[in-house]
């Protein structure tokens, strides 16, 4: 019997789908079996992060309808045979799945899979009702911003009201040369306001937009910062217990004259 | 030594506080889930109440959650401007008259 974890954060754009997909990657990455679910209907976008969406032929709202059977919705993945895409819809809109089918959904999942990772939509509507409904557990992602851990402390209250276990944060887009000049909050500014237990720190990482743009995540690469805080991430899930990695690292001197003449690594 | 620097030629410290205490005030409010519209009411009975005992600056009166770590308090500041006097002596009177 699987786990159902959620992925939220409220605030739109501060990395819920991105986080899914190399999370799920992690996961897959280590033997497990794992079903990326995207509850963001009209609004579609795990499917073109992880790569697959020329692959798609049916979605979550044909299944809930009975158009198809839930095996003949799931994408799998190209790299990793263990790992399974239940893609959104993108011409119907959030209240064409409810709560109580999304559970529905979730429990069958569960049979099969090891982990089933519900990447929500933003905001706190039926979108979120749904993405909330089936899971057991959520992963609050946030940037360092005002507006985003203003909505991370919502979405926490909120998980709370309808008695779902303690959540754990995920802070993305970490800037340590700003925290250090002290332009920007740091982890535990941000473990202090909102106190809820920390699961990694994402740093900021120009690797992010390239691995979207090829559709590879970036959990894929070692050379990247983001996608070796993504591995800690997908190893604490697992109930490894993974110290933070340093965020100081300055590039080498030899790392910044490559980039200074286009040769980077990343 | 380059924020001593800043603040010398008074350039601004690190944004960082700042974001913390507009954060701490924002989120008092959006715990309790009181709307500003609920305080100005809160506020004009106030004034109603106390203004029968003393002549308050209403203008310039603030009525606002403030929190620290796990408690929430409502704060009012209200400058008075004059004591009713008749009203003291009032109160004293009847102090007086009520029986023992």
């Amino acid at each position: 019997m699987g786990e159902v974890i959620v992925v939220t954060s409220g605030k739109g754009g501060v990395g819920k789908t991105t986080t899914t997909a190399n999370i799920g990657t992690g996961l897959a990455m280590d033997g497990h079996k794992v079903v990326l679910v995207d509850s963001d209907i009209g609004l579609r976008n795990l499917d073109v992060v992880m790569g697959l969406e020329n692959r798609i032929v049916y979605d979550i709202v044909d299944v809930v309808d009975g158009f198809c059977r839930l095996k003949q919705a799931l994408i799998k993945d190209k790299r990793f045979d263990d790992l399974y895409l239940l893609p959104a819809a993108q011409t119907k809109d959030k209240t064409a799945v409810s709560p109580e089918q999304m559970k529905g959904l979730c429990e069958e999942l569960k049979q099969e899979f090891d982990y089933v990772l519900v990447d929500s939509p933003a905001g706190i509507e039926q979108g979120f009702r749904n993405a909330i409904a089936g899971a057991e557990k959520a992963i609050i992602v946030t940037t360092p911003e005002v507006a985003a851990v203003r909505d991370a402390d919502r979405i926490i209250g909120l998980l709370e009201a309808e008695g779902k276990e303690g959540p754990s944060l995920v802070i993305n887009r970490l800037r340590h040369h700003m925290v250090k000049r002290g332009d920007m909050m740091d982890i535990e500014d941000m473990i202090d306001i909102l106190a809820i237990d920390l699961l990694g720190v994402i740093p900021e990482d120009e690797y992010i937009v390239v691995s979207t743009n090829r559709g590879e995540p970036a959990i894929l690469n070692k050379n990247s910062l983001a996608g070796r805080a993504y591995r800690n991430i997908s190893r604490r899930i697992q109930g490894e217990d993974v110290p933070l990695m340093p965020l100081d690292t300055e590039p080498s001197l030899l790392e910044r004259l490559r980039r200074l003449m286009g040769f980077s690594s990343k | 030594m380059l924020n001593l620097f800043n603040r010398v030629l008074g350039r601004e410290g690190p944004s960082k506080e700042v974001a913390k205490e507009r954060l701490r005030l924002v989120l008092v409010h959006d715990r309790v889930g009181v709307s500003p519209q609920f305080l100005e009411v809160l506020k004009e009975d106030l004034i109603r109440v106390i203004s029968q005992y003393m002549e308050i600056d209403d203008a310039s009166m603030r009525v606002d959650l403030s929190g620290s770590n796990n408690s929430v308090a409502l704060v009012a500041n209200i400058p008075i401007k004059r004591v009713k006097r008749g009203l003291i002596a009032k109160t004293r009177r009847q102090e007086e008259t009520v029986p023992r």
